[in-house]
C-alpha cells in the first residue's frame, strides 16, 4: 500500500491496464483451451485484439496529441496488405515457420504504416486546425480504391506489378497471384492466433505508456493542452506531432496484419470509412487519453453486435441506442450523477466517501 | 552602440500595425543585465503586444530586436526560447491536464537528450535524465513553496498558484530574460506583496533580467530599476520610478483613464 502511494497517477493507470489485459487474456485463454467458448466467440478473439490495437493507437492521436483523424482504417489497410504480401512471399519461398512469418509480416506492416503515416503527416501536421481529419478521410478512401486496382504476382523471377491485370507474370504455372484487384488477396493461411494478438496488444501498450511518460509524450500533451505556451517553452510542434502520428500509423499497420491473417481473404473494401468511424467511436466512448477505456470499448462494441444477433432486425437499432446512452451518460455530468446514484442504490458501487476511504 | 554596457534586450523602433491601427509604434527599450524593468500603461496600451513581438508570436512590421547582442530576425517563438527568452501570459496558459511537475519538465525538454528509442526501451540515459529533470523541477517549485503539489493536476491549483507555476515553468527554460505579463493580476494584496518579493529574489538568484508588465503603476514602483510607460502604442515616458511618478504626462494618462472608468 505504501509503495502504491509512491507511484504517480500515470504509473497506476498503466499498471491497472496491463493487469486487466493480462487477467482477461488468461481467463479467455483458459476458457478457449478447455473448449468452453462458442466457435463464434473464439473467432472474435483475434479481431478484438486487432481492434484494441486500433483503438489505443488512434487514442494516441485523438486523446494524447489532440488531433482528429478520420482515416485510421487506411493505415490498417496499408499495413494489412504490405504485411500479408510479405507473409505470402515468405510462404512461396518456403519459410515453414508460421510464427516467423507472422512476426516478420507484422513488422513489415508496421513499417509500411509508419512510412505512409509520415508522408501524409508532413504536409498536414504543419497546419493548425482540423485539416488532419479531412486529409486522413480522403487518404483512406484513395488507398481503398488504389488497392482495388492493384495486381501483384510472384514467380521465380520475383514480383510483377500492374494496375490493369494479373497477366504480366512470366510463368503462370508456378506463379502466386498475390493481389487480384477488387478480389484482394485470396488463399491466406490463417496464422494469426489469440496469443499473437495478446502479445501485440501488450507490446503496443508498453510502447504507448512508455511514450506517455517520456519527454516526447509530455511535449505532445503540452501542445494539445496549450500550443502557444508549448512554443514559448521551446517545443517544436511539428517534430513532435509527426513523431506521434507516425508511431500511431505504425501500430495501425501492425493491427492490420494481425487482422488480415485471421481470414482466408483480404479485401481493401473492409477498411472503409465505417471502420475508421467505428475505431473513433471506441476512443470517444472509452474516453480520450484513457487507454483502458479504449480497450474496454473496443472489446464490448466488437462483441455486442454478435450478442444482439438474436434480435435480428432490431440489432443495429439496439446497438445504436446503447451507444448513444453510454455516450450521454459518460459525457453528461447530471446523467452521470444520476447513473452513479442508481448504481449506489443497487449496491453495485460504493458511495463516494466510502470509495475515498477505501483508497487511502 | 552608444556605450560599453552589455544589454540583454535592445529594441529599436519596434512597431506593428493591425489592420491600419498601430498597436505598437516606435518602441525603444534597452534592458541591462540583472535589471527588473517595468512596462506599464492603461488597458489596451499595447503592453502584451510588445511581449508578443519579442517572442515572435507576431512578426514586427518594423524595427529590430536584439537579444544578448544578437539580432533575432528570422527567429521563431521556439528558437527564441533556446536563445534565452521565457514568458508568462496575461491569461494563464498552463498545460492543464499535466501535473505541476510535468508542466515544469516540459520546459526542460530542450536540455534533455534521450531519444524516443531510449525511452521506449527504458535505457539508462532515460532514467538518468528523467531523475535529474524531476529533481530540478522540484527545486524550481520550491522557490514558490509548491514542491508538495508536484503531482497534482495543474488545473486543480488555485488561481494564484497557477500564476506562480507559470513563472516556475518559464524559469525552467533557463532564460536570460524573463517576461512577466501582469503576474499579480487576480491576486490579493498579501499574495501580491509576496510575489513582488519573490521577483526580486529570482533576479538575484538566477542573475537574469526581468521585464514586467503591470497594469497598476504603484505596484511596480518598489521593485523596478527602470520603467517605460506606454499609451495608445506610444512610449510616453521612460525613466526611474521617481521620475515616472512625477511625470505630468504619465499622471495625465492615468488620471484621464480613471475619469473614463
Ligand atoms: N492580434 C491582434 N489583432 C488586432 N488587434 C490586436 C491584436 N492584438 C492586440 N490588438 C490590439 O492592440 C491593442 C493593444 O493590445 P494589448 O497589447 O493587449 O494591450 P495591453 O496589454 O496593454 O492591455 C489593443 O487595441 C488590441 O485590440
Ligand atoms: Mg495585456
Amino acid at each position: 500500500m505504501k509503495k502504491m502511494k509512491n507511484l504517480t497517477k500515470a504509473q497506476k493507470s498503466s499498471s491497472l491496464t496491463y493487469a486487466v489485459v493480462i487477467v482477461a487474456f488468461a481467463i479467455m485463454f483458459a476458457l478457449k483451451t478447455s473448449g468452453s467458448l462458442s466457435s463464434k466467440m473464439t473467432g472474435m478473439l483475434v479481431p478484438i485484439c486487432a481492434y484494441i490495437v486500433m483503438a489505443v493507437s488512434l487514442n494516441l492521436v485523438v486523446g494524447i496529441m489532440g488531433d482528429l483523424s478520420l482515416g485510421h482504417a487506411g493505415f490498417m489497410s496499408v499495413g494489412a496488405f504490405a504485411g500479408t504480401i510479405a507473409i505470402v512471399s515468405m510462404q512461396y519461398n518456403g519459410v515453414e515457420s508460421a510464427g516467423l512469418r507472422l512476426v516478420v509480416g507484422i513488422i513489415v506492416g508496421a513499417i509500411a504504416g509508419a512510412i505512409i503515416g509520415f508522408l501524409i503527416g508532413i504536409p498536414v501536421l504543419r497546419l493548425n486546425g482540423d485539416y488532419l481529419a479531412i486529409v486522413t478521410l480522403a487518404f483512406a478512401e484513395i488507398i481503398k480504391v488504389l488497392i482495388q486496382n492493384m495486381y501483384l504476382d510472384l514467380d521465380e523471377n520475383g514480383f510483377h506489378f500492374s494496375m490493369v491485370e494479373n497477366t504480366n507474370t512470366t510463368n503462370l504455372e508456378t506463379a502466386r497471384l498475390i493481389i487480384e484487384g477488387p478480389m484482394g488477396i485470396r488463399g491466406i493461411t490463417k496464422i494469426s492466433t489469440f496469443v499473437a494478438g495478446f502479445i501485440l496488444v501488450m507490446v503496443v501498450l508498453i510502447v504507448i505508456f512508455h511514450f506517455m511518460s517520456s519527454r516526447t509524450g509530455r511535449a505532445v500533451m503540452s501542445i494539445r493542452d496549450n500550443r502557444i505556451a508549448a512554443e514559448s517553452v521551446g517545443i517544436p510542434i511539428f517534430k513532435y506531432k509527426i513523431t506521434t502520428f507516425t508511431l500511431s500509423a505504425a501500430m495501425a499497420g501492425a493491427a492490420g496484419v494481425l487482422f488480415a491473417n485471421n481470414y482466408s481473404t483480404l479485401i481493401s473494401a473492409k477498411f472503409n470509412i465505417d471502420t475508421s468511424i467505428l475505431v473513433l467511436v471506441f476512443v470517444v466512448l472509452g474516453g480520450q487519453g484513457n487507454m483502458l477505456g479504449s480497450i474496454i470499448a473496443a472489446t464490448a462494441l466488437t462483441i455486442l453486435p454478435e450478442i444482439l444477433r438474436g434480435f435480428s432486425d432490431y440489432r443495429m437499432l439496439i446497438y445504436a441506442i446503447i451507444l448513444i446512452a453510454v455516450m450521454l451518460i459518460s459525457n453528461n455530468s447530471q446523467l452521470k450523477a444520476a447513473f452513479d446514484g442508481l448504481l449506489i442504490k443497487l449496491k453495485l458501487k460504493k458511495a463516494p466517501d466510502e470509495e475515498e476511504g477505501g483508497k487511502a | 552602440m552608444d556605450d560599453n554596457k552589455k544589454y540583454v534586450l535592445e529594441c529599436e523602433n519596434l512597431g506593428i500595425v493591425f489592420g491600419g491601427l498601430a498597436a505598437v509604434n516606435d518602441f525603444n527599450v534597452k534592458i541591462g543585465e540583472k535589471q527588473v524593468y517595468g512596462l506599464i500603461g492603461p488597458n489596451g496600451a499595447g503592453k502584451t503586444t510588445v511581449f508578443n513581438l519579442l517572442t515572435k508570436v507576431y512578426e514586427p512590421t518594423s524595427g529590430s530586436i536584439k537579444l544578448n547582442g544578437v539580432d533575432t530576425k528570422g527567429q521563431t517563438t521556439v528558437s527564441l526560447s533556446k536563445m534565452g527568452i521565457a514568458r508568462t501570459f496575461q491569461n494563464i496558459r498552463l498545460f492543464s491536464n499535466l501535473t505541476v511537475a510535468e508542466n515544469v519538465m516540459v520546459a526542460m525538454n530542450q536540455n534533455m537528450k534521450y531519444s524516443l528509442f531510449e525511452s521506449t526501451f527504458r535505457l539508462p540515459r532515460y532514467w538518468k535524465e528523467e531523475k535529474a529533470a524531476r529533481a530540478k523541477a522540484l527545486e524550481l517549485l520550491s522557490i514558490f513553496d509548491m514542491q508538495d503539489f508536484a503531482d497534482v493536476k495543474a488545473s486543480s491549483l488555485p488561481y494564484g498558484a497557477q500564476r506562480r507555476l507559470e513563472i516556475t515553468r518559464a524559469l525552467a527554460t533557463n532564460p536570460s530574460l524573463l517576461l512577466l505579463d501582469e503576474p499579480a493580476a487576480g491576486m490579493n494584496p498579501a499574495e501580491t506583496a509576496e510575489l513582488m518579493h519573490n521577483i526580486g529574489k529570482i533576479r538575484d538568484e538566477f542573475g537574469i533580467s526581468i521585464l514586467l508588465i503591470e497594469h497598476d503603476m504603484s505596484l511596480v514602483m518598489g521593485i523596478c530599476d527602470e520603467i517605460t510607460v506606454l499609451n495608445f502604442g506610444m512610449v510616453i515616458a521612460q525613466g526611474t520610478p521617481a521620475e515616472i511618478q512625477s511625470n505630468p504626462v504619465v499622471i495625465e494618462a492615468y488620471l484621464g483613464k480613471q475619469k473614463e472608468d
